[in-house]
């Protein structure tokens, strides 16, 4: 009995101890929030905001983390290559989604060009690539700024008097208004549910043949049931904008929070209940996360008939589309560590040479891993632009990497491991903490200028500090392993039991 | 001819930078047996492993001679997928291994199931998608074949040695069309236990028709298990022989066996006293921490006066003696230096009590390659005697000219090829580095020295010198010196007693004059008691 209890104890120490990071800023968090003393209200919409506009970027860092490449900060590259497109792009007049679909088909070779050669540094930089990635940002940001202030009208001929200064170099700020600010944000949850619909039936069409043609028929009863996925989603978009009810809830160009939790806690709860009856016909265990899941779903439902909890609801505006890519960044990078690609990265990245010694091209493997993080991040970039209106033309890619890591690390991750979980409360967290602690600190200093140097202040010391407890942890561990033969010895006595008789 | 053979390989010869490590060997396994190769560290094991492999640094530095035949066909083997595809395998003494991947992952490194899908059409075959049931099947099958009862879906990392050793077997069973199985002192790492169950393993793979080249210099279990035997000695074939006809003293002579040569004339005159009951260094239950250099409990006792030597094969702790005293690598026990213990937790403590230590590790703990000569010589004794400094007022200065002349001295005494004390101890031969850093040992003036393969890497000439001026320092001025080496030779012709470490423990301590078999069974583990 006590020492169930005792293990009950250490479990909850161990829990702690892995998520110290985590649990640190959430303490920071609250603290912030008790101290700044403003309307949790306005504070969770801010982060809402936020991370619509910002998690896309460190969705980015995942793959070349698997890869061994460490934090990139070389994703300001990528960032570069959606600024220069957006330029082009509103320069040629295009708006709308139409504008920022272009902006994609742009932006993506140029990153993909930048990529590799931020690869190619990468592999002459073993070991050392975040400061290599650090400093090339610092030396594409020179670039860049070149490219704006001079080369643009002063190299490349060009006529925009909208864009253009004096002649030649950028105006300093750049204002998407009118032509691509909202073009992702404001697509409706409905056409959302159109096109994702037409994508899935697409594929399951596409797959059909393709299996047909290559032989294979393994997954057969999934596309099937994919397209059928697919056929309800394209009818629910379509009926939905027939019935007024359901065009006032769904079809505008943001989602009402309060809504959301309604509709979504009913189908949390509906899903975790089949999932049990589906797992006890079976005779499966492991419901305890079904069980939390309906838990939820029923609470977040229950939120939207509560007083204050209606009120944050009410301040919570989701724009359908933005978060859909979110998720879709998310299955990529899932769908990437299914792949025989994704596990070579995963081998290359924990060793070098054991990659080498199974066949596995290491050099071309972490190229591949550089160019997807780049292009992930100038798309990142792109929705980010979108959602911010108007940016700093010059100087808007500066922090894009310190940011992104920034957030990243406050979720959890460490150099070597990055998942879309830490990416997800990493973004949260350090928003959170992005938009209380200035606050905070004006409260106490009583002067609002600041701010500015409290979130640079936030952000380096965010990495400093959740680095340094990593750090922490590792040390702890070599230890246990410096005792020497006698322990070696009680591991002898575990040895396998099997029997290697013929 | 007489039997069919999987493997022959036949008058290899190979040559690195002009120094000829294989002259023609030969090796030849039949199919289904166990096939022991065996040799002194040095004989040309591993090349005539690395030629059978096809590994870059064989055709990165001229190739080799000789032919080899594989399942009768003669093949020309000229990179390691060449040898994977012909059914040759190894289970590498470093493990191959991942520890942040699971048994099935590791088991399957980069060779994967896959299913094609529409990405791997538009984008290649590295977009396929991992099959992981049938990995896991896989996986199950080749652990299941070698008996191993852990679950494929575990991490690798912090499992004991003993496991990892398996999945690395069971990686390579897995292999369609393995034939031929290499297993590269696998028992080195493994308790005693472990090493059983590893023989009785080989054994079970064995009698599934794959050939086994058993790399090992344990003798107890060639004699277990193996069914023939190829003996290497300085990279010449010494000896085919059938297990069932030989006994473990004629190979532990065959491995060792050669004639002693004087490399130190016993001219000087020997007017050493040295006492059984005058310990200067004692060593209690002592343990070391060190990667692949282990020590697992000695006991140990330095007589003043003494030259003792510490043999035994690399890997099997004679290196980590010294480090430990010096605080190097972790460190369990006592060290009793003069009546005092040493604290080797503390780097340096061994030092000030005058205990110098020339590393086997000359480029990197030796010398401070991008220094002069002379500060090389000079550094530790500034450090612990506050040698070449000037007082000038609260200050000490660096004393440059005395420095300078300790150090032209130096070069004279011991003979260092350079075109001056300014020059770059990197710049240096190997065997004018190891002067240097004899010559900073001794301007400590050390109650004790204690050098560590100090002829490693070095020309003969050059060797003969460094021993003499051990023996001289030895003689004169009654240095107390204990010298690890992994050749025997040297320890024969300069000692006054030869501790051999096999497996982290003391096997016995030697009279220079034992016999070869005596030293050869100490070496490969087999307890006879130490005597003197």
């Amino acid at each position: 009995m006590n020492t169930k209890k005792t293990n009950a104890l250490d479990n909850l120490k161990r829990i702690i101890f892995e998520n110290k990071v985590i649990f640190m800023f959430v303490i920071l968090c609250l603290a912030c929030i008790i101290i700044a003393d403003t309307s949790v209200a306005y504070i969770v919409g801010e982060v809402f905001t936020r991370f619509g506009r910002n998690t896309c970027l460190v969705l980015a860092l995942i793959i070349p983390c698997f890869a061994g490449l460490g934090m990139n900060f070389g994703i300001v590259v990528g960032a570069i290559a959606a600024q220069v497109s957006v330029f082009w792009i509103v320069h040629w007049g295009f708006t709308g989604i139409t504008g920022m679909l272009l902006c994609v088909l742009m932006s993506t070779p140029i990153a993909i060009f930048f990529g590799w050669l931020l690869g190619l540094l990468y592999n002459k930089t073993k070991g050392a690539e975040m400061i290599a990635g650090l400093v090339l940002g610092f030396f594409a940001d020179g670039v860049y700024r070149l490219y704006t202030l001079y080369i643009i009208g002063g190299v490349i001929p060009f006529d925009d008097p909208n864009l253009l200064d004096r002649g030649f170099g950028l105006r300093n700020a750049f204002d998407l208004t009118g032509n691509l600010k909202y073009s992702i944000d404001d697509i409706s949850f409905l056409t959302v549910c159109i096109i994702l619909g037409a994508i899935m039936i697409v594929m399951g069409l596409v797959n059909m043949l393709h299996n047909k043609k290559v032989g294979t028929q393994t997954n057969g009863k999934k596309n099937l049931t994919n397209m059928v996925m697919g056929a309800v989603l394209v009818a629910f978009g379509f009926a939905g904008r027939m019935i007024p009810m359901v065009n006032l809830l769904f079809g505008g160009t943001r989602l009402i929070f309060t809504d959301v939790a309604l509709f979504g806690g009913i189908a949390l709860v509906v899903f975790a209940v089949v999932k049990i009856i589906v797992k006890r016909k079976k005779g499966e265990t492991g419901i305890g996360s079904m069980i939390a899941l309906a838990i939820g779903g029923i609470a977040l439902t229950a939120g939207t008939g509560i007083g204050p909890v209606r009120d944050i609801y009410q301040s919570i505006k989701i724009s359908a589309c933005t978060y859909g890519i979110i998720v879709l960044f998310c299955m990529f990078n899932n769908w990437m560590t299914n792949t025989r690609l994704g596990q070579n990265m995963r081998t290359v990245g924990q060793s070098r040479a054991v990659a080498t010694s199974a066949g596995i091209n290491v050099d071309k493997t972490r190229i591949i891993a550089t160019c997807i993080s780049t292009v992930l991040a100038a798309w990142g970039q792109l929705v980010f632009l979108q959602n911010l209106g108007t940016f700093n033309t010059v100087q808007q890619q500066t922090n894009v990497g310190l940011y992104a890591i920034a957030a990243i690390l406050v979720g959890g991750a460490t150099v070597q491991k990055a998942s879309n979980k830490h990416a997800v409360i990493g973004v949260i967290l350090f928003h959170t903490l992005f938009v209380v602690a200035p606050l905070a600190a004006t409260k106490i200093v009583g002067d609002s200028a600041i701010s500015e140097y409290i979130r640079m202040f936030i952000s380096y010391g965010v990495i400093a500090v959740s680095l340094a407890m990593h750090a922490w942890k590792t040390a702890g561990g070599p230890k246990d392993k410096g005792k020497v033969e006698p322990d070696a010895k009680h591991k002898a006595v575990a040895m396998p039991a099997g029997n290697a008789k013929v | 001819m007489e039997a069919n053979y999987v493997l022959k390989m036949s008058n290899i010869s190979k040559e690195y930078f002009g120094n000829k490590v294989l002259k023609d060997a030969q090796l030849k396994v039949k199919p289904g047996e166990i096939h022991a190769l065996m040799g002194e560290n040095g004989a040309g094991k591993s090349t005539l492993m690395n030629i059978l492999f096809g590994m870059p640094v064989i055709h990165s530095t001229g190739g080799f001679e000789g032919t080899i035949e594989f399942d009768g066909k003669e093949v020309n083997i000229d990179n390691p997928q060449k040898a994977m595809e012909l059914g040759i395998g190894m289970v590498h003494q470093e493990f191959m291994l991942i520890p942040g991947f699971t048994v099935v992952e590791n088991i399957k490194l980069g060779r994967e199931i896959t299913n094609p899908t529409i990405a791997s059409s538009l984008f290649g075959p590295s977009m396929e998608k991992l099959d992981k049931p049938a990995m896991a099947a896989d996986a199950r099958k080749a652990l299941d074949t070698i008996g191993l009862n852990i679950g494929e879906q575990e991490m690798v990392g912090g499992m004991p040695v003993g496991y990892m050793q398996f999945i690395e077997i069971a990686r390579e069973i897995d292999k369609t069309g393995m034939k031929l199985l290499i297993f590269d002192e696998p028992t080195a790492v493994l308790t005693e236990t472990e090493a059983q169950r590893l023989l009785e393993t080989m054994q079970l793979i064995a009698s599934k028709g794959i050939a086994i080249v058993f790399i090992t210099h344990r003798i107890d279990e060639v004699i277990q298990v193996t069914n023939s035997m190829t003996i290497l000695r300085d990279g010449y074939f010494v000896d085919y022989l059938e297990t069932k006809d030989t006994t473990a003293a004629k190979i532990a002579g065959l491995m060792v066996g050669r004639e002693v040569e004087k490399l130190v004339d016993d001219v000087e005159d020997d007017s050493r006293s040295i006492k059984e009951d005058n310990v200067m260094l004692r060593l209690k239950d002592y343990y070391v921490d060190m990667p692949g250099e282990k020590v697992n409990g000695v006991n140990l006792e330095v007589r003043r006066g003494e030259i003792l030597g510490i043999g035994g094969l690399a890997g099997q702790g004679k290196v980590g003696i010294p480090n430990g005293i010096l605080g190097l690598y972790k460190s369990e026990g006592t060290v009793e230096f003069e009546g005092e213990v040493i604290d080797t937790t503390k780097l340096g403590a061994a030092l000030m009590k005058h205990i110098a230590f020339v590393s086997e590790d000359r480029r990197g703990v030796g010398l401070l390659l991008e220094e002069s000569i002379q500060n090389n010589i000079t550094f530790t004794a500034m450090q612990i005697d506050n040698k070449f400094l000037k007082k000038f007022g609260p200050i000490r200065l660096f004393d440059e000219k005395a420095a300078r002349a300790h150090a032209e001295d130096m070069i004279k005494q011991l003979d260092i090829r350079c075109t001056g004390p300014d020059q770059y101890a990197g710049r240096l031969s190997g065997g004018n580095q190891q002067k240097v850093c004899l010559a900073r040992a001794i301007t400590m003036n050390p109650k004790l020295l204690i050098v560590s393969e100090p002829t490693r890497g070095i020309d003969i000439g050059a060797k003969k010198l460094v021993l003499e001026l051990l023996a001289k320092m030895n003689r004169e001025q009654g240095m107390t010196i204990i010298m690890v080496s992994s050749e025997l030779n040297e320890l024969r012709s300069l000692c006054d007693r030869i501790a051999i470490v096999s497996d982290g423990k003391l096997t016995g301590i030697f009279p220079p004059d034992a016999s070869d078999e005596e030293y050869g069974m100490a070496m490969s583990g087999v307890k006879e008691g130490g005597k003197e």
